[in-house]
């Protein structure tokens, strides 16, 4: 083993100046069992990057509910909007219904006290004949 | 964009979203629920997604930034207290089970590293990205990256020559 390109490496690296490769040379050297007395004070530090390495992300992320609640309420509100308009329409239409029910009510019964107006203006007129009664009456009063 | 497509985009780099917000929060569940706020965000820009050249650097990037958004609101409140507080004892729990364990100890040592040099050591040391990528997501200069690559490099080597020789001695 090349101990004098590890402690080479080793300078290099503490300047921050080595390359990926070369610092895949020095974590390989201090993965291995038999490493030089003097850099096994370095070991817990690359043995510490690859296992930090290892640790995972294990919870679940919550992804559906918020994309599927705007959904839902698009589908209910078009839904409440059909409902309301087929039938607003209906009770419209049931109002219109009513209101000619109405007018005719109104004119029929307008007609029928129409007629009995009539009626009873022509009762008057007989009334009125009544009238003579008591003019002949006097009349024949008088004479006496 | 479905769902399923989406996930396929997502899931390559999900973990190096996680990987970074815990670097960068510590706790567990604050980078879990840092996670699932970046991933939900995404989901929500979905139809636009397919504009970003490269969502990965993108999603690496908000992360970046929500974190320090989090971070910097912890210090102004009181959740800071409350934070170190828990860690402090962790910290000692651990101390007494693990004090032997080398990698609980770098796990320390990369807690205490400043917030550019977490970063810049995570995305080199441990995902592996190129030095143009880490500008990129970072938005710092080549030179600025190397430097601060550098002085995290060195920070922790002095740590670890610490607890070296104090084993040692």
């Amino acid at each position: 083993m090349a101990l004098d390109n590890i402690e080479k490496l080793l300078e290099k690296y503490f300047e921050a100046t080595t390359t990926m490769a070369e610092e895949r040379v020095l974590q390989e050297y201090f993965s291995q069992e038999e490493v030089a007395t003097h850099l096994e004070q370095y070991r817990p530090m690359f043995t510490y990057f690859s296992k930090a390495k290892e640790e995972r992300y294990t919870k679940q992320v919550p992804l559906k509910p918020r994309k599927n609640f705007y959904k839902w309420i698009s589908v209910a509100a078009v839904a409440v909007l059909t409902f309301g308009i087929y039938f607003g329409n209906e009770y419209r239409i049931q109002k219109q219904v009513e209101r000619e029910q109405a007018a005719y009510a109104y004119q029929e019964t307008k007609k029928a006290f129409e007629l009995l107006a009539e009626n009873f203006g022509r009762g008057t007129e007989k009334v009125a004949y009544l009238q003579e009664f008591e003019v002949a009456k006097q009349k024949i009063y008088n004479n006496n | 964009m479905k769902q399923a497509e989406f996930l396929n985009v997502v899931m390559p780099f999900k973990d190096k979203l996680y990987r970074l917000a815990k670097r960068l929060l510590v706790s567990r569940e604050e980078a879990e629920d840092a996670t699932q706020e970046i991933l939900l965000k995404l989901w929500s820009k979905n139809e636009s997604m397919a504009e970003y050249k490269n969502v990965e650097a993108f999603a690496m990037t908000m992360t970046k930034n929500f974190c320090l958004d989090r971070l910097k609101s912890k210090q102004a409140g009181n959740l800071k207290l409350v934070h170190s507080n828990y860690t402090d004892e962790n910290v000692s729990l651990q101390r007494q089970i693990e004090a032997e364990d080398s990698l609980s100890w770098m796990e320390r040592i990369m807690e205490h590293l400043p917030e550019q040099q977490k970063m810049v050591l995570q995305l080199r040391d441990v995902e592996h990205y190129e030095f143009e990528e880490i500008c990129e997501l970072l938005d710092m200069k080549p030179t600025t990256v190397r430097v601060t690559l550098s002085r995290a490099r060195k920070a922790v080597r002095e740590e670890l020559i610490k607890k070296h020789s104090y084993g040692i001695g």
